[in-house]
């Protein structure tokens, strides 16, 4: 199964389903990290973590633990 | 509180909220509605701040209550909830709903949520300036039309459109419009289970307290904070497990991302019809100011330029400058005062404590206010146009590494200038643990209250090489930051770290009248302080310093109150190096206010009114110390408990004393620990 973490800076991903229940998975649903999404992973900080990302037209951000729970199609 | 209206010809009384994502430009139509007018204060038992103002140039009463920024009425995070509840529970008239227009599927994700609580919503579609720069084209009347609720096109930061949605909100007030919760957004299957509960629910609601569809779809998503508010028998709540199974299975997943999956579904078709966009995968502005500013290599030392540039600019050039004026201002008024106290022939104690007393005390804080308050302009900049986001992403794994995470270095950043607003911004951290970590550690980071003690050591013993000793302590801090976070995090704060989900907004100019107001809501914690209890205690040290245990002015002020308080704890200080009264006395007045400790010395030294450069104080100091004595008594001023008007802030945000408490012991403790090595340490190498 492939995790958004298996997504390389510059290329994008269709999402499949975010693993897991509860706050954070819904923290990400809200800011509209949903199935069916494209989601292009922008730059990794230069300390090695979080990672940005471009959803819905803007940017966010969020760590390297959290990408692993976004399951992505492919 | 729903306020009733006035049924009188001439005036109406309303009550809207004001509801939004961050950086959809809420506070920027907040402060063009309501001006001066506003007024913040706290949601009742939270640490979250309230904003309330009225409508300027209406003839109308139209109080807006800012709403906490939100992206969604989750029952997660306490913003969020103190949204929820003042829209269900206090019911505003209407709801305006500030929307960004360039981000707008996400913003739309709250509106449907808003519109359930059945209260009338108006979207105040904002950013529409950059919509048309932009090229981009989006069908008002039909997005109005789909979604059920009025959409008046804004753009705050240019202040058009305002006086438009003022107006829509009256109106559909008075004509009780909106009907639009019956508005089915959700599959067959899910609205065909929320049509079921309502019917069942009917008997709880029938007070009228919970919109029905609202109540039912957060029963379906088993909502734990309404669950807990209302009774609904075990068969209800069996009937409901039911349903929830069946959507779950048919859905494959857990019934509350189902729901908010087919929210962003509804709005993503209603943005398809209504909003044509024309470069949909150009890089942005914004986007190409990122490729240098979180660039892997460039980032880190961008980041400490302009850390670099806002102290050199506040601290260094023109903040000291101001320091000069106001000093020279409150010389002029207080030799103004005193001719006139001569003049009528006033008694040498009230002389003394209106001149050296009251003058000189506030003097020695006020000086530092202008200083304060270009440092918290700089800040408001870097976070006002979003720079301040980017530092939290590159910083971010740097702070985890100590127990924090980068959404704390705005509080320290902000303490670095005063511990006390500095304490108040860890207001925006979400979790807990974090909040109270970052309140512990803030103090360590000096404030500028504590600069001119080490200026004036500095100068004292290490002439040639002040600058880079003051660095030192600053470092000092930083150090003992990190430790106490790493420290902390394994012991006290055991637990996960929060989760950082954060937006990096785009870049943006903020407005002048943006940033003095966020400047001002700083500053004025600082002022505050100053005013009130910096003010009281001056006085009182004042008289203990003044008045001898005969209660007669004395000569020498080592026959003082404050002396013999000074001797009697003296003796704890003398493991450090500097267990004389003068040392002790001003340790104990620096509680009050960092500020004081140099005046203290100077005073007590009977120097009358000295500051840190005053060649008198200068060398009264290096006969009292030695360098190792002064490296030791910067450390314990540098760590030790912060000031009164802070320990005050840090009990208000943790809201225990238990936990004030702690933090006092933990950094006094620290302080005496540290102080303790450095000079016992030193002596050895020294000799």
């Amino acid at each position: 199964m492939k995790t958004l973490r298996d997504v390389k800076i510059g290329e994008s991903a269709i999402i499949k389903k975010i693993d897991g229940k509860g706050p954070i998975k819904r923290r990400l649903m809200d800011m509209g990290v949903t199935k069916g999404e494209k989601i292009l992973v922008r730059k990794v900080a230069p300390l090695g973590d979080p990672i940005e990302v471009n959803i819905r037209g803007y940017e966010l951000s969020f760590r390297k633990d959290e990408a692993n729970t976004i399951i992505i199609e492919g | 509180m729903s306020t009733v209206a006035i049924r009188n010809t001439k005036t109406k009384e309303y009550s809207f909220a004001l509801v939004g994502n961050p950086n959809s430009g809420k506070t920027t139509l907040f402060n063009a509605l309501t001006g001066s007018t506003q007024y913040v204060g706290n949601w009742p038992g939270v640490t979250v701040e309230k904003k309330e103002g009225k409508v300027k140039k209406t003839t109308d009463e139209i109080n807006i209550v800012d709403l906490p920024g939100i992206y969604s009425l989750s029952p997660y995070t306490l913003e969020e909830v103190i949204a929820r509840d003042y829209v269900v529970e206090d019911k505003p008239d209407a709801i305006i709903n500030i929307v960004d227009a360039t981000n707008i599927e996400r913003n739309l994700y709250l509106t449907t949520q808003l519109i359930e609580t059945g209260i009338p919503v108006i979207i105040a579609l904002n950013m529409m300036d950059i919509i048309e720069k932009n090229g981009d084209k989006i069908n008002v009347e039909l997005l109005s039309k789909n979604i059920g609720v009025p959409v008046i096109p804004i753009s705050a930061n240019k202040g058009k459109g305002i006086k438009n949605v003022i107006a829509e909100a009256i109106r559909s007030v008075n004509e009780e419009l909106q009907n639009t919760t019956e508005h089915k957004i959700f599959n067959k299957e899910v609205e065909k289970y929320i049509d079921e509960i309502k019917i069942k629910t009917k008997h709880i609601i029938s007070d009228n307290v919970y919109n029905s569809r609202w109540l039912a779809i957060k029963l379906l998503e088993d909502d734990e904070k309404v669950i807990e508010r209302i009774n609904i028998n075990p068969e209800l709540r069996e009937d409901i497990n039911q349903f929830i199974i069946k959507i779950e299975k048919q859905f494959d997943n857990d019934v509350e991302s189902i729901i908010a999956d087919q929210r962003y579904k509804y709005i993503e078709k209603i943005v398809k019809r209504n909003i044509n966009k024309k470069n949909k995968s150009k890089l942005t502005t914004s986007d190409k100011i990122d490729k240098i500013v979180t660039n892997r290599i460039l980032s880190v030392p961008i980041f400490l330029a302009v850390m670099w540039f806002v102290y050199y600019v506040s601290i260094q050039t023109l903040g000291d400058y101001t320091i000069g004026w106001v000093e020279s201002g409150i010389g002029f008024l207080s030799g103004k005062v005193g001719l006139v106290l001569t003049s009528i022939g006033a008694a040498d104690w009230l002389y003394a404590l209106v001149i050296d007393g009251i003058f000189g005390g506030l003097g020695a804080v006020f000086i530092y206010v202008p200083q304060i308050m270009i440092l918290f302009f700089f800040i408001s900049i870097l976070e006002d146009s979003g720079y301040m986001a980017r530092i939290a992403f590159v910083m971010d794994k740097f702070f985890r590494k100590f127990g924090l995470t980068g959404k704390s270095f705005i509080p320290m950043l902000v303490g670095t200038g005063c511990s006390v607003p500095g304490i108040m911004a860890t207001r925006t951290l979400e979790n807990d643990k974090d909040r109270k970590l970052t309140i512990m550690l803030t103090p360590f980071i000096s404030c500028g209250a504590k600069l001119p003690i080490y200026v004036m050591f500095a100068s004292a013993f290490f002439p040639d090489r002040s600058g880079m000793v003051v660095f030192t302590v600053y470092v000092l801090g930083i150090i003992v930051a990190i430790l106490s976070g790493i420290l902390l995090k394994n012991t006290v704060f055991k637990g996960e770290t929060a989760p950082f989900v954060m937006e990096l907004p785009p870049y943006r100019i903020p407005t002048v009248k943006g940033l003095l107001i966020h400047m001002w809501d700083r500053g004025k914690a600082f002022i505050k302080k100053a005013g009130t209890i910096i003010f009281a205690a001056i006085v009182v040290i004042w008289f203990l310093q003044s008045f001898g245990p005969s209660f007669t002015l004395v000569e020498d002020t080592a026959n003082s109150f404050l002396a013999y308080i000074g001797k009697f704890i003296s003796p704890i200080f003398k493991p450090l190096g500097f267990g004389d009264w003068v040392s002790s006395v001003a340790i104990v007045t620096g509680l009050v206010a960092k500020e004081v400790v140099v005046a203290t010395i100077g005073v007590l030294r009977g120097l009358g009114e000295v500051t840190e450069e005053s060649p008198e104080l200068i060398s009264s100091i290096q006969v009292m110390f030695t360098p190792l004595k002064a490296c030791s008594f910067m450390a314990f001023n540098l760590l030790a408990c912060p000031c009164f008007a802070a320990v005050g802030a840090m009990k208000r945000e943790f809201n225990s004393w238990k936990w004030t408490l702690f933090a006092v012991a933990y950094q006094t403790g620290i302080a005496y620990i540290v102080a303790l090595l450095i000079y016992q340490i030193g002596k050895l190498i020294v000799g």
